[in-house]
């Protein structure tokens, strides 16, 4: 399969064989292919590794600003070399010319932050703006020019893999090694700047200088990848790859290795589907196998993720459903002195939504409450879960009453829903407490008692 | 010390008259004033810290007290004054120098744990590269157990209470064996247990002849916890012992009336488009 061959008139979109695939995916499809792939998987590594200090120290969008900006150094690149009659289309020559443009962007920007009262925001999108325009300005002058291979100019904005070679492998991983060093030697620092400015500051630690080692880490990782990936969408990879690895982890060691791995395998998949189709462009394929990937962190991680967290509020939700049934039932069959059956209507808080029926579901399939047609009945189980449920409410609310000040730590756990986590050991603590001040509520159902009736 | 009002005192052009400050001393602030966008927020501070003392800076909202502790770690650059730790300039005594920065001040999302965040202390000791060894953390770790939080060491930061993540941040300082401290407003917002944990870490710095120089909002605990205040209101009100310092004229010279002649003045500087850095 060629890559470089794809022209306008091939229109329909190949089906790769299983061989090609396999082939591709394991880096044995030819020479050009292997490149690609390589040099895509190691941009997306760096990019991961320099992402993750970005994105700590709120500064993703700068690498935004960056990116747009070089296109107008670009073009001024070409056009210069070009009239000093030197080889216009060279990378040699257009890399430093987008570099350069790259950190003017970013110099603007904190100009017109620091001197005006812009905000930051304000400031990437004016300068991001301005140098893009710029740049597409001059690249239509450039048309007009009559000098050769202006054309693949514009490959710069989208990225284009085909184009790539051996060296441009080479300068990727050169850059990788580069940006993972910095990543070990000066993970301290970074984060260190990135979590308390001013701390550091205070320190010793030269924070702008510490600051402009970091952009130009995206500097260099923006300008290697605007030839695999383009200027438009550089960004995501710098962003990307560490906001799926925070979902996972809440360590920045292993959220600095996930989020090369994410970057890196972003760039090897896109890459490689890239190489497949060759009507797709690289650097859209990457970034979308990069935003598969956040999204599947975004759902599925185990603790940050979305479906753990809704998950867990449903099972906060269903266990607070069941408690309050529990008590009511509870406190009413302790008025009557005996079992008594309770209109399902008069129990459901919220009234008989869906919440209510799955507790009473809940309650009945787990034998602690009996049903019979619209009424409810605890049995000898369920008159021993109330009895600690009920128990449990009242030393919490006796204890807000009384002692508020005292166990920060546990009222932290979370606002008017912690009487249903109160673990056994921290029951016993509330009593203790309420015990020393005389403050035990005066109907406390004896929950131990009960239990031991209840294993008759 | 000094009680007298700003316009009794010298004036920033009479310096050369002014009594020199002793070497001796952990903190001396000179006729320092601080502008931000061309609107001063503190006139002329005078003060001199001694050593082996709690000391608390006091005022309203927006009097500058911040901003003067801010100033004296050279995070703002002052338009005029200096200030001097044991008679030197602030680079050459940063490592004796604990800052505690207010709490709302860092996203606690952040990715580290606790004992991460007290190792950061340790980083000045540490320097550039190296990575922190586990004597350092044996440090911090023990900086932990002095604020009540070794428990929690392993813990991510947003999982801490705002107590709790108010004493990592004095743990972090604590790790930096310092000499002299600045915390702002370390009792914002914290729960009982959190208070009479920090108030025991301050005594027993005070106890090892370290100096803490602390903005603090609760005037009625004032007394109890500290030996020295400032009164603050973009001037130095009074300085001195608790006892001396907490008058009724200088509580009303610094929260009641109002400074017409400093708002005054401060407006047409403004206007004017002088004064500033």
């Amino acid at each position: 399969m060629s890559l470089g061959a794809a022209s306008i008139t091939d229109v329909a979109l190949d089906t790769p064989t299983f061989g090609e695939i396999m082939r591709t995916l394991t880096l044995s499809a030819g020479f050009n292919a292997r490149v690609v792939v390589l040099s895509a998987a190691l941009l997306g590594v760096s990019a991961g590794v320099v992402g993750c200090f970005t994105l700590l120290r709120k500064r993703a969008l700068m690498g935004d600003a960056l990116a747009h900006a070089t296109l107008p150094g670009i073009a001024l690149a070409f056009i210069i070399a070009a009239a000093l009659g030197l080889q216009a289309r060279s990378l040699g020559v257009l890399l430093p010319g987008a570099a350069l443009a790259g950190v003017a962007g970013v110099v603007c920007v904190q100009l017109l932050v620091r001197h005006t009262r812009l905000r930051e925001d304000a400031a990437i999108g004016i300068v991001l703006s301005g140098f893009f325009g710029l740049g597409v300005t001059l690249l239509s002058y450039i048309q007009s020019m009559s000098v050769g291979e202006q054309g693949g100019l514009a490959t710069f904005i989208y990225g284009q893999t085909a184009a790539m070679l051996p060296r441009d492998a080479a300068l990727m991983g050169g850059v990788a090694v580069l940006t993972i060093g910095a990543g070990v030697l000066l993970h301290k620092e970074f984060s260190l700047v990135a979590f308390n400015e001013d701390y550091a500051s205070v320190q010793g630690w030269p924070v702008s200088r510490l600051d402009l080692m970091l952009m130009a880490l995206v500097v260099l990782v923006t300008v290697v990848g605007l030839q695999a990936v383009g200027l438009l969408l550089i960004v995501a990879l710098l962003i990307i790859p560490p906001a799926a690895a925070a979902f996972w982890t809440r360590r920045l060691r292993t959220m600095v290795v996930l989020s090369a791995l994410i970057g890196g395998f972003s760039g090897y998949l896109g890459a490689s589907v890239s190489a497949l189709t060759p009507r797709m462009p690289a650097g859209a394929v990457i970034v979308l196998t990069g935003g598969a990937l956040f999204i599947i962190s975004m759902l599925v991680a185990p603790q940050r993720g979305l479906l753990a967290d809704r998950w867990r509020t449903l099972a906060l939700r269903r266990r607070v459903a069941r408690e309050h049934w529990l008590r009511r039932l509870y406190e009413a069959q302790d008025l009557a002195g005996e079992p008594v059956a309770i209109p399902v209507r008069q129990l459901a808080s919220g009234g008989l939504g869906l919440g209510s029926m799955v507790a009473r579901a809940d309650l009945k399939l787990s034998g602690l409450i009996e049903t019979e047609q619209s009424s409810a009945r605890l049995t000898d189980r369920g008159a021993s879960e109330g009895a600690r449920v009920t128990r449990n409410h009242r030393l919490w609310e006796q204890y807000l009453i009384t002692y508020a000040d005292i166990a920060p730590s546990h009222v932290d756990l979370s606002a008017d829903l912690v009487e249903h986590v109160l673990h056994p050991e921290l029951v016993g603590e509330l009593e203790t407490a309420l015990r020393d001040r005389r403050a035990l509520p005066s109907h406390l159902p004896d929950h131990t008692e009960r239990e031991a009736g209840a294993t008759e | 010390m000094t009680t007298l009002p700003a316009h009794e005192r010298a004036s920033p052009r009479d310096l050369a008259e002014r009594p020199e400050h002793s070497p001796e001393s952990p903190l001396s602030i000179h006729a320092l004033t601080v502008a931000y966008h061309r609107k001063p927020v503190l006139w002329d501070v005078e003060f001199e810290a001694p050593g082996s003392r709690l000391i608390a800076i006091v005022g309203p909202n927006g009097a500058g007290k911040s901003t003067l502790i801010k100033a004296c770690l050279g995070l703002i650059a002052p338009a005029a004054g200096r200030v001097e730790f044991w008679g030197g300039a602030y680079r050459r005594s940063r490592m004796r120098i604990g800052y505690v920065p207010q709490r709302e001040s860092v996203d606690w999302d952040f990715p580290v744990s606790a004992l991460d965040v007290a190792a950061m202390g340790r980083y000045a000791r540490i320097g550039w590269c190296r990575p922190v060894t586990r004597a350092h953390k044996r440090v911090a770790l023990e900086a932990l157990d002095r604020v009540g939080m070794s428990d929690l060491a392993k813990r991510q930061i947003s999982q801490l209470s705002g107590g709790q993540q108010q004493r990592v941040f004095l743990a972090r300082a604590l790790a930096q064996e310092a000499d002299l401290y600045f915390m702002d407003e370390p009792f914002a917002g914290v729960d009982a247990a959190t208070e009479r944990a920090i108030i025991d870490v301050l005594r027993t710095l005070r106890s090892e002849g370290k100096t803490v120089i602390c903005v603090h909002h609760d005037l009625q605990t004032v007394p109890e916890y500290f030996d020295e205040a400032m009164l603050l209101n973009m001037r130095v009100v009074a300085s001195g012992p608790v006892g001396d310092v907490f008058t009724r004229e200088n509580l009303v010279a610094t929260y009641g009336g109002r400074l017409t002649l400093l708002d005054e003045a401060a407006e047409a500087l403004a206007r004017a488009g002088g004064g500033g850095a």
